[in-house]
């Protein structure tokens, strides 16, 4: 019991600690590869201070709503994960959260807002079913959606699933808003469009979903050490691999349009999974 | 509710937390009101790698909403007045504003025109002037740091200095 709780409690600092310092590195990675310093390690925890205790600008109170309920299925999604519970169960919490935000766009009728909600939709659209394909290809190979089996598999995933693993790449970039696929927010601020989703967001409010976004990192990262579930040090390696290739990839690509996104997502993602399942399945059986 | 407007019971170091990062983080919108370019293309070089404004964590919004701080060029006229004011009202508090280059101060050379009402004080309060025509990036940077010393500490409202012909 005392260990469950010690679990979810790592979950809940995880986001915050974790999340942030992804987020500065990532910021101090991409000023070095523009030429340029960057700011401190230390500047994403700037911004959401200064954002919490900023004057409450809200359009109307869904919209509130809608950022409290986005920041708390992600929180819980992560603290699931900390708990090794069921990848389904962690996967519907998660895409809960996304699509709470798309509402909270959706509930100010500024028209920058509902393009960056649809932009979002798309977005949602494209990665969720390839998140469920590795879930599934996770579940042939291990036999069990429950993580706390995942995590015993002996043998690390990324040897037997590595298109998969590709594929989670993919929903990495989608999810951590990088370029090429950034389209609905872009993480560095930007103008208008790109900055869509977030327009009527102002204040605490877009300090809430900065946390939120740190949870939702935290739990894509987490995701991608799953595929090298032997202890914290290779987790850790591949969830690290990983990020740096979601940068290098944002500071070399620039941003599609979605029907780019749509078809490149799609039929990258789809044929990568359904190669590795059939190869899969043609191995075990 | 944001932190801010709880009554003030945290002692000290929650205060200077918040004023440390105020100070850190300026997020800075610009807007052109009515400028030749000349001053505009300064403030766009000062977030080039030459300058890297990023270094000091102020970054380039779009949106007043996430914005504070507002840097303003050129002149005010009678057309744009409006905009200048709606700007200024849709950011949310605490916010401060940079009037950069001798037509931002005064009006400058456009100041005898007769659609010109004159420099950006006479519409929003003004808390830094730069002047130059056009002025360095160098100042640029310099008086935006200067405006960060007076983000206080105290209440969001009671930071924003009363708005003077607001139209
Ligand atoms: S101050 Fe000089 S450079 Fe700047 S807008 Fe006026 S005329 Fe142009």
């Amino acid at each position: 019991m005392s260990d469950l709780i010690l679990r979810g409690v790592a979950g809940l600092l995880a986001g915050p600690l974790l999340g942030g310092l992804t987020s500065g590195l990532d910021r101090i990675l991409t000023a070095r590869l523009q030429a340029r310093q960057g700011p401190p390690l230390q500047q994403p925890y700037y911004d959401v201070v200064k954002l919490l205790a900023k004057e409450l600008v809200v359009v109307n109170a869904w919209q509130a709503f809608c950022v409290y309920s986005h920041l708390f299925a992600t929180v819980l999604a992560v603290v699931l994960f900390a708990l090794q519970a069921d990848l389904l169960l962690i996967l519907f919490t998660e895409a809960v959260g996304a699509v709470f935000l798309v509402m909270g766009a959706m509930a100010s009728t500024s028209p920058y807002s509902q393009i960056g909600a649809h932009r979002e939709l798309l977005q949602i659209l494209v990665y969720e079913p390839l998140l469920f394909l590795v879930a599934i290809g996770i579940y042939l190979e291990t036999g069990s959606f429950r993580l706390t089996a995942v995590f015993q598999w002996p043998v690390p995933l990324i040897t037997q699933l590595p298109l998969l693993f590709g594929v989670l790449c993919l929903v990495l970039v989608i999810k951590l808003r990088k370029s090429p696929f950034d389209l609905s927010a872009a993480t560095h601020a930007h103008q208008e469009l790109v900055r869509g989703l977030f327009t009527d967001f102002s204040g605490p409010l877009l300090g809430l979903i900065e946390i939120a976004h740190w949870y939702e990192t935290v739990l894509m990262l987490a995701f991608c050490g799953l595929f090298w579930a032997g202890g914290l040090l290779p987790m850790t390696t591949l969830a690290l691999a990983a990020v740096m290739g979601v940068i290098l990839m944002d500071n070399a690509t620039a941003r599609l349009n979605w029907r780019w996104l749509l078809g490149y997502g799609w039929l990258a993602g789809m044929t990568l999974s359904l190669i590795n399942l059939i190869w899969h399945f043609r191995g075990a059986g | 509710m944001s932190i801010e407007q709880r009554p003030r019971r945290c002692g000290g170091w929650l205060e200077r937390l918040i004023q440390h990062a105020r100070v850190r983080s300026p997020w800075l919108l610009h807007f052109d009101c009515g400028s030749c370019n000349g001053c505009d293309i300064e403030v766009l070089a000062c977030l080039t790698p030459l300058y890297d404004v990023e270094r000091f964590g102020i970054v380039n919004v779009g949106n007043p909403l996430h914005a504070d701080l507002l840097l303003v060029t050129g002149t005010v006229n009678r057309r744009n007045a409006r905009v200048l004011a709606n700007l200024y009202r849709q950011m949310a508090a605490p916010k401060k504003v940079v009037a950069i280059g001798a037509c931002g101060l005064s009006g400058g050379i456009f100041r005898e025109a007769d659609n010109v009402i004159g420099g950006i004080d006479r519409i929003i309060p003004v808390d830094c002037y730069v002047p130059g025509c056009p002025p360095r990036p160098e100042a640029i940077i310099d008086g935006v740091m200067r405006v960060l010393e007076r983000f206080g500490t105290g209440h969001p409202k009671e930071d924003v200095a009363k708005g003077k012909g607001i139209p």
